[in-house]
């Protein structure tokens, strides 16, 4: 066995791995709750890709016998449903884990110097996940898969001069049709998924570069011990593998609880509408988005106002757009001197709190007709979401904060 | 941790949202129950017999539905099969659809998922809720969806009704009632009874994979369960050292 170890060391560097990335990587020793989202984060991507290999195996991207092949994955293909659910609901799941993943940035400055391109990194995964799951969302062409397309796809047209080509050159159609489901097809199960597994390779390459953040905002590296091993870091194996895998399991049982006894979520996870084959003629009573889209979609729909000789609905995209761009820029508004909430004064605790209310009530008016009181509420939340990012700079700065400890702390 | 984690479930995931109805028509419960066999056999039959001339089911195969619900293939053939010649078949409508969508304007729609699509109770309140309009073209409207294309196929039960309406304080009209104006072959509690069947044949019709899944849910979770005591005190015996 050590032969074999040694022989495949002098031309694989097997064992440097294993001690960099795992045995050998110091992790620091206080992680707590939002630190297990990483790894459950790389646990939906590869379930994700896993399941969608063996329904792309029954799966036909046809208009013709989409609808049919999903329900034939559902009904006659040996465990089909559990395949389905596991990646349906996966879906959802895997924007859970990635949203708790980035709070726990916000929380304790992991975006922050020396770790911003780790941030932004994450960001453009985060971006490639939403193309992920809204080309993964036209494949069952059910009516809401067809006519959400058809709205955010046509959302391009509002773009001066080149927008209605540009539309018509990603639908490959005038509108959307078997082009659209056949190229999205293939950006569902090899382009975007290639992406992202890079990226998130590149992710974790830039993280054990610097090492990893944690609840105290403390740089374990600067404290050493004379072996060179910095005084709070444990090894990631088998600390920490020990300890993702009580967080695995715990997640499993929340996820499994969702796949057998509600895959459908009261409609949050599966919509209704879903289950009527797409139909060009009959446009839902209100297309909504998946849940995981929707506070982008509330702030796309809250503007109504024409201003600077641009129209609304151009001013609806616009906004939608650098909603997600402020997101990239967040290490360097952050003014801070700390980078944790634990040493951060009142402005920042409260800007958090409101942005996350803001979010919620997003998400959940993205979900409701667009009417009435409910449209002032979303021009409200909207301003409320720009304003944590656009005032950061000043409220990062002035707030006051507390000594930060030179070592990490427990609980 | 735990608490954390309950906060979060009832934070992100207020389900039920959905559930409100979309047009205002009083929708009625059913008790959906797909441990009760015998209902959904009657409900298969019904289904069969009547649906089936019409609508399709097009994703289910006869043979499925039977092994599911306890039918042997020979039942099914004999007293199943109208419209196809294997046991192996998908539920094809008896009606060609050209024909169909000349005669009603439209095509009745699949079967298959409209459990799904609509819920129970929509499905369950709709079966009930024909009259007689000689204002439309088949004879028959509903309140639950006004103006279908599709006539009471089973007024020889329930009878003949019509819809008494009251103008409300404003002058507009409102739904007040049913008033059963020619009784059919069975009670109004006979007829409830078998639409309940039918609803009930109908949310397994749109979700077989229903009836294995909870049972499996609970020893997924209870092997989950096991597995995170143990793995818990894995993670326990490793951090013993850790300060």
């Amino acid at each position: 066995m050590q032969k074999l170890l040694a022989w495949i060391d002098d031309r694989f560097p097997l064992t440097k791995v294993w001690e960099e990335h795992l045995a050998k990587y110091y992790a620091p020793k206080n992680f707590n709750f939002w630190y297990y989202f990483g790894s459950l984060a790389l646990l939906m991507l590869v379930m994700q890709i896993v399941t969608g290999i063996f329904l792309t195996m029954h799966y036909k991207p046809d208009t013709g016998l989409a609808f049919a092949s999903v329900e034939y994955i559902m009904r006659d293909v040996d465990w089909g449903w559990l395949l389905r659910y596991m990646h349906s609901v996966g879906a959802s799941f895997f924007f859970i884990v990635v949203y708790m993943h980035m709070f726990r940035a916000l929380l304790y400055g992991s975006h922050r110097q020396p770790r911003e391109l780790i941030w932004l990194i994450g960001m453009v995964i985060f971006v490639a996940l939403m193309a992920e799951a809204f080309m993964g969302y036209l494949l069952p062409w059910g009516n809401m898969s067809y006519w959400g397309a058809q709205v955010i796809i046509s959302l391009f047209d509002a773009i001066p001069l080149v927008g209605p080509t540009l539309s018509e050159w990603i639908r490959g159609d005038f509108v959307v049709s078997d082009a659209t489901l056949n190229r999205f097809f293939a950006f569902h199960v090899i382009a975007v998924p290639l992406i992202l597994a890079a990226l998130v390779f590149v992710h974790i390459v830039a993280l054990h570069k610097v090492g990893s953040n944690n609840p105290d905002g403390v740089e374990i590296k600067k404290k050493k011990g004379p072996d060179g091993i910095p005084l709070d870091g444990i090894p990631f194996h088998p600390y920490y593998t020990v300890k993702d895998i009580v967080g695995v399991a715990a997640f499993l049982m929340l996820f499994s609880a969702v796949i057998f006894f509600a895959p459908e979520l009261g409609g949050w996870f599966l919509e209704p509408d879903n289950f009527t084959p797409a139909n060009i003629l009959q446009t839902p009573p209100e297309i909504v988005p998946l849940w995981y889209f929707t506070p982008f979609y509330s702030i796309l729909r809250a503007n109504t106002f024409a201003f600077f000789g641009v129209e609304a609905k151009l001013w609806g995209v616009i906004f939608m757009g650098l909603s997600i761009v402020f997101f990239f820029f967040l290490p360097w508004l952050d003014r801070s001197p700390v980078k944790s909430i634990r040493y951060r004064g009142w402005m920042y605790k409260t800007a958090l709190a409101i942005f996350v209310v803001a979010f919620f009530v997003l998400g959940y008016l993205g979900t409701q007709p667009a009417s009435g009181v409910k449209v002032v509420i979303a021009q409200l939340c909207t301003v409320l979401y720009f304003a944590f990012f656009v005032l950061m700079p000043w409220y990062t700065r002035i707030d006051k904060t507390k000594p930060v400890p030179e070592r990490v702390t427990s609980k | 941790m735990k608490k954390l984690l309950i906060l979060f479930v009832f934070a992100v995931l207020p389900a039920g949202a959905f559930a409100s109805s979309e047009h205002g028509a009083k929708l009625d419960p059913v008790n959906i129950d797909l441990n009760d066999k015998a209902s959904l056999q009657r409900g298969a039959r019904i289904f069969v017999n009547y649906c089936l001339s019409c609508h399709s089911a097009s994703y289910m195969r006869y043979n499925r539905m039977g092994h599911d619900l306890g039918i042997s293939d020979e039942l099914v053939k004999e007293n199943l099969l109208f419209a196809a010649d294997k046991v192996g078949d998908l539920m094809k409508a008896v009606m060609p659809k050209e024909d169909a969508k000349l005669w009603f304007g439209v095509a009745p729609p699949d079967l298959s998922l409209i459990a799904r699509a609509r819920k129970p109770a929509w499905v369950y309140t709709y079966l009930r809720s024909f009259y007689r309009d000689p204002e439309s073209h088949s004879g028959w409207n509903n309140i639950v969806f006004p103006h279908v294309a599709m006539p009471h196929v089973l007024y020889e039960w329930q009878g003949d009704q019509r819809a008494v309406f009251k103008k409300d304080a404003h002058g507009v009209e409102e739904f007040a009632g049913f008033n059963l104006e020619r009784p059919g072959s069975m009670s109004a509690k006979e007829y409830d009874a078998a639409m309940r069947d039918l609803t009930n044949f109908l949310v397994y019709l749109g979700e077989p994979a229903k009836l294995v899944r909870y049972q499996l849910g609970v020893y997924v979770l209870i092997f989950l369960a096991v597995f995170l005591i143990f793995a818990y005190l894995l993670k326990k015996e490793y951090w013993k050292d850790v300060h």
